[in-house]
This record gives C-alpha cells, structure tokens and sequence, in this order.
C-alpha cells in the first residue's frame, strides 16, 4: 500500500489525526533537513511535505520565499533533493511528498522526475500552480507509479469545483484554511468552520489543513473538524534563524512537540 | 488558419497557454471568462468602452508617415502607429479601461496591478482615478528606481505604489507580488493584468482591448495609401502591444509581422530577455509558453536597458504564431535600441519610449533592404519621458 494511504489507515484505526509537517528541502543544510525529517517522525509527525525550491514561488509568504531562496543558493536540485529523499527513506517509513511549483519538475521531465522521485523513495506529489484542470498528464505519470497526487481545495473553491477536484486528487485532499499565502496567522477566518465542515463532508478522502497555523491551539481547532493539520511556516522560519544546528534542532523538537500532542489525542 | 477561434475553451493557442494558477485563484478565473464572455457582445458595454476610448484616451491614434526615417533608411515607407499620443502616453490604457470597466461591472471595489516600466501601472491609476477606485500597484525597486516619473505620477493619481523586493526587483517580481495579493483579497479585488501574459482568459481579454490598435491601423492605412501594409514591426515583452497590431492581420497572408525581443547586452551574454532566442518551454504565471530559464526549471534573471522588455516570459499567442511561422521574431541590442532612440529623436521629434525603440531599431535594419513600395508600420507603442533618466546614465 502507498505509505500515505496506509498512514492514514493507521491514525483512523487509533482515532488520531494527522500532524504533516512541511520544510523546505536543504535549510538549513542537506544533512539537517535529513535530521529534521527524522526527528519531527520521531515526535509523531504522520506526512512529510519536502519543498522543493522553486525561485518564483507566488503562493508562498515570505518565509517560505526565504527558505526556497536559501536553498537554491546552497545550490539544492533534483539530484541534491532526491539524494535527501533516498537518506531519509534508508532510516524511516515516514510517506513523503513532494511539493512544489510546476516549472522545475516540468522542466526536468514529468515521467523522469517522477519515475526518479518514486525510486528515491517518494509517495506522492503536490504541485501548487497546477490545477485539476492541468493535470492529466501528470495524473496519469502518478497512476502508473503508485504516488498521490495531492490537490488544495480553498476556500474560494465551489461545490462544482470541489468534486471534480475529489475526483482527480488521492492521498488526501489539502485544505486551505484562508484566501491568501502561506504563513503564520492568528486566528481563522470568519466562515472557516462552515466551509470546512462542507468539504469534510464532501470528501472520502481524508481532509487536511494548512495555510496560516502554527499554534497548538489552532491545530487542536482544526483536527476537531477534520482528518488532521499542516504546519510549515512556524516550522521553516526557525530553520531561517542563525543559529547553531543543535539549538535549533532542541528548539524545533519542543515546538513540534507542543504541536503534535493534539493530534494524538483519542478522538472519538 | 482562424485567429478567431483561438484561445480554445481551455485557454490554450495550440501547446500554449492554458490556466496554470493556484487553486485559490481558480474560481476567480472562472468568474472573470465567464463574465467577459457576456460583456463583449453587450452592446451597452461596447458603447461605455468606445466612448471613453475616444474621449478619454483621444483614440484613433494617428498613423503617422514619418517622412525623415523612411529618407533615413532608404528603403520601404514608413508609417508610426502613434500609441504614445494615447492618454498616459502608452498603448497600455486600451486594456487597463476595458478591465477596470469589467471589474466596475463585477461590482469590484479594488483594483491592483503589476508594472515594469510603470506605463501599465499609470494607466491603471489613470482609470482606477477615473472610476474612483482604490487602485495598489506593485513594481520592482529596480524599476521605480529607473523609471521615477512614474512612480510619482501613479502616487498623484491616488495609487498606491508597492515596491517589491524579491528576485530581481523587476516585473516578474511584481507579478509574483501582485498574484500573493489577489489570492489574499480575492473578494472584492480585481487584478488588470498589463500585458498578453498570465492564466486564462487573461491573454485573450488583453488581446481584445488592444486589437483596436490594428483595426485602425488598417483603416487608416486605407485611408492614406488605398491598400494594406506590407510589413508590421513592434516590442513583444509580454506582448500586449503586438498582438494588438498584428492581430487584425493574422489572416490577411499579405501582410509580413515581426516581433521584436529585448537582445540586451547581446543573447551570447546571457543578459538579455530574448525568450525566443533563449527560452525553453515552461510555465510561469499561469501560462505555458517559453521562459528564460535554468536547466533546471529556475527562471532566469533577464536583462533589457527597457523596463518593460525586461521579463522572462512571453505572451503564449506569441508563441503558437511562431510555430506557425506567421509571426517572425527578432532581437535587438540595448545598444541598437539606444541608436533607434536617437535617431527617432532627432529625425522625426518624437521620443519613444525605450521598449518602441527596439521596433525602431529593428525598423532601421530592415526598410534599407525592402523596395520603396513597401508599406511598413512601426508600433510606436509608449513615449519616452519616463526614459530620460535611463538615456542619459547610457550616453
């Protein structure tokens, strides 16, 4: 079974939710990132999202931007980015996918890159500018190689929209918690349990939120609603701060901590 | 081959094009096609559009024979389609008035833009002013640095001036800013795209607006010569005041068109937005088309002495009529672009704006070769005030 599938499974059968973690692949190092993934599966993290450095990427808030720029200046590519996927896999089962922009897995070739990034150890795709309109192609190259390809419903997104977005996505379906970029945020907008509670419905795949949370309070908020939640920003832009490796490794793993705990409470 | 049924219903000209935007952004690209599709045959809409384009903007623009160049050049007869002369002193108020009408009539209360030379970015203003909306423009610290007029002109029509500070500081940064703001205010928003450029329907609205500039020049060209020109030249940075020109004359095989690039310090340099010259194929503001790029799918820095010729990426239409061979493209140099300045400057007492210098430049390589009968039109697509400064660092 594909490890996204099968992690989901799991946290259904013990009544948990999903904690997913995003950080952008070669920040603060190559080796770290490695770390990095290793330590937050150690703490309970279900999913990785591993960002893959894009240079224009016009969804993301300024963290995001910074971390991307980081590591395209440390000089991370394909090679760079599966060879972190390859070290992680060796040491962990942990589903990984790949997020990004279309342009660089474009470029290097949809089928090879994906072909490459399923024998690295990859389970599924995330590719922010491209919609469910866009992606038969891609759909197709993920088919054949067992990965997830992974879709954001927003809250924009229309009924009409969302099932036709249900009907292309697998793994699970990524919500977006607010109109906007990524990046921490205080609180929800105003109809977001509304809305969110509609696409629960709406969805047999398990449903996911990010976008804007990077509290325990906030991750609690959202896995009483749905299947589990997405922290990236509040995460990457401590692996921004120019520290020594092992403060900030202490510091992530007591923020990821606090973070997870409320998914692992037994929800009925 | 039938230039009016293109875009198809994905929003694709052949491979290109297409609707390659964050999900956010989806059904506010769906709402937009879908209200254009009935404002363009709405006769009330047509009638608002053409009467502000002519009282306003001061359309048509005159076809201009410059009588000086063409003895210059020594070759095919020379005439200017006068965009500067437009209101703002750019083709780009064709289509910022006709998007801000649309989003007037969306009930829209907001209005946010990119800009690179700072022509689309006033033009915006301009109409926004006009129509009394709150107008933010977002453009590259680079580029409100070279072109500083316009910045002030934007702020005293009531704009909001954003500088950006990502990447190279120039219109694809912009761009990427302004996109981060409309997927945050997506409500009440609407974001005027400038140029031929960005997700569907985006190329074929701007295309739209602008296609007025060949319809005159077509009648006007009647009008002074009796028949058709021979040969059309203009700047494609996204290519909004190409297409514009060209698009009248698609279907007419009479008629040769050539794009010209941003060739900067030369395409061998690597610092240049030739995107046909240098590009590979991509995607890259919700379009597929072709992009200065690294082998690796990162977009490149470009380089272009013009603002607005300054971008990686070019319009996809641009793209499909280059596979079809019915569009040639070119580039020429900042150097030549300089050369094609000057001369217009003092042949013809016009100053161009440096991206209409380029279609000069290129014009002053080709007229020599073509005989004396040859009607050739130079899309003198924007003036060249917010250039005095770039000129004289140059001289």
């Amino acid at each position: 079974m594909n490890r996204i599938d099968a992690a989901f499974v799991r946290l259904k059968e013990k009544k948990q939710k999903a904690f997913i973690p995003y950080i952008g692949a070669g920040v603060p190092g190559i080796q770290e990132t490695v770390e990095l993934a290793l330590l937050l599966e150690s703490k309970g993290a279900d999913v990785l999202e591993l960002g893959y450095p894009f240079s224009d990427p016009m969804a993301d808030g300024l963290v995001n931007q910074a971390a991307a720029n980081r590591a395209l200046e440390k000089g991370v590519d394909d090679e760079a980015y599966l060879g972190m996927v390859k070290a992680i896999r060796a040491k962990s089962q942990i589903p990984i996918v790949v997020f990004s922009y279309l342009n660089p897995i474009f470029r290097l070739g949809l089928d090879d890159f994906a072909r490459r990034a399923k024998e690295a150890g990859a389970d599924g795709f995330l590719l922010v500018d491209m919609p469910v309109e866009e992606s038969s192609e891609f759909q197709e190259t993920c088919r054949k190689l067992d990965l997830r390809l992974i879709f954001l419903a927003a809250p924009t997104t229309t009924p009409a929209r969302l099932q036709r977005l249900l009907k292309e996505a697998s793994g699970f379906l990524y919500y977006i918690s607010r109109t906007g970029i990524t990046g921490e945020r205080d609180g929800f907008q105003a109809d977001f349990e509304e809305k969110l509670t509609a696409v629960k419905a709406a969805s047999k795949l398990p449903v996911v939120v990010g976008f804007g949370i990077s509290t325990p309070e906030q991750v609690n908020a959202v896995c009483g609603l749905c299947d589990g939640a997405v922290v990236g920003s509040a995460l990457v832009r401590r692996t921004l701060e120019n520290k020594p490796w092992p403060e900030m490794r202490t510091e992530i793993e007591v923020l990821a901590g606090r973070l997870i705990a409320p998914t692992k409470e037994v929800r009925a | 081959m039938n230039p009016g049924q293109l875009p198809d219903a994905w929003g694709r000209f052949g491979p290109y094009g297409g609707k390659y935007a964050p999900e956010v952004l989806m059904p506010a690209l769906e709402e937009l096609e879908g209200f254009y599709s009935k404002v363009r045959e709405d006769a009330g809409f047509r009638n608002e559009l053409d009467g502000l384009l002519r009282d306003f903007v001061g359309r048509p623009s005159p076809l201009y024979f410059a009588e000086r160049l063409t003895a210059h050049c020594g070759g095919a007869k020379i005439y200017l389609k006068r965009e500067d002369l437009n209101h703002t002193g750019a083709h780009k108020i064709n289509n910022s008035l006709g998007q801000v009408l649309i989003a007037k009539r969306m009930g829209k209360k907001r209005i946010i833009a990119e800009t690179g030379a700072g022509q689309h970015g006033v033009a915006t203003a301009t109409v926004a002013a006009r129509f009394g909306m709150a107008c933010t423009i977002y453009m590259g610290r680079v580029d409100m640095e070279r072109q500083a007029p316009n910045v002030y002109r934007m702020k005293l029509l009531g704009a909001e001036v954003v500088p950006v500070d990502s990447g190279s500081r120039t219109l694809k940064d912009a761009i990427n800013e302004a996109i981060r703001d409309w997927v945050t205010n997506i409500e009440g928003t609407h974001y005027v795209f400038g140029s031929a450029l960005g997700p569907h329907p985006y190329p074929m609205i701007v295309r739209d607006f602008q296609k007025i500039i060949g319809e005159e020049t077509e009648r006007q060209m009647k009008e002074k010569e009796g028949r058709l020109p021979d040969w059309l030249v203009a700047c494609v940075g996204g290519g909004s005041n190409a297409i514009g020109l060209f698009w009248n004359f698609l279907d007419k095989p009479s008629v040769k068109m050539v794009g010209v690039e941003a060739g900067g310090e030369g395409v061998d340099t690597g610092k240049h937005a030739a995107r046909f010259e240098g590009g590979k194929l991509g995607v890259l503001h919700g379009a597929r088309t072709f992009i200065l790029q690294t082998d690796k799918g990162q977009i490149a820095e470009t380089h272009s002495i013009s603002a607005g010729l300054d971008y990686a990426g070019v319009g996809p239409e641009h793209a499909f009529y280059r596979d079809e061979k019915r569009i040639d493209y070119v580039s020429v140099t900042d150097t030549e672009a300089l050369a094609g300045f000057n001369t217009l400057c003092r042949l013809e007492g016009i100053i161009p704006a440096l991206e209409s210098a380029h279609a000069v430049a290129h014009t002053m390589k080709l007229a020599p070769k073509l005989g004396k009968e040859q009607l050739l039109v130079i899309n003198l697509s924007g003036r060249g005030d917010k250039d005095l400064q770039t000129v004289m660092g140059a001289a």
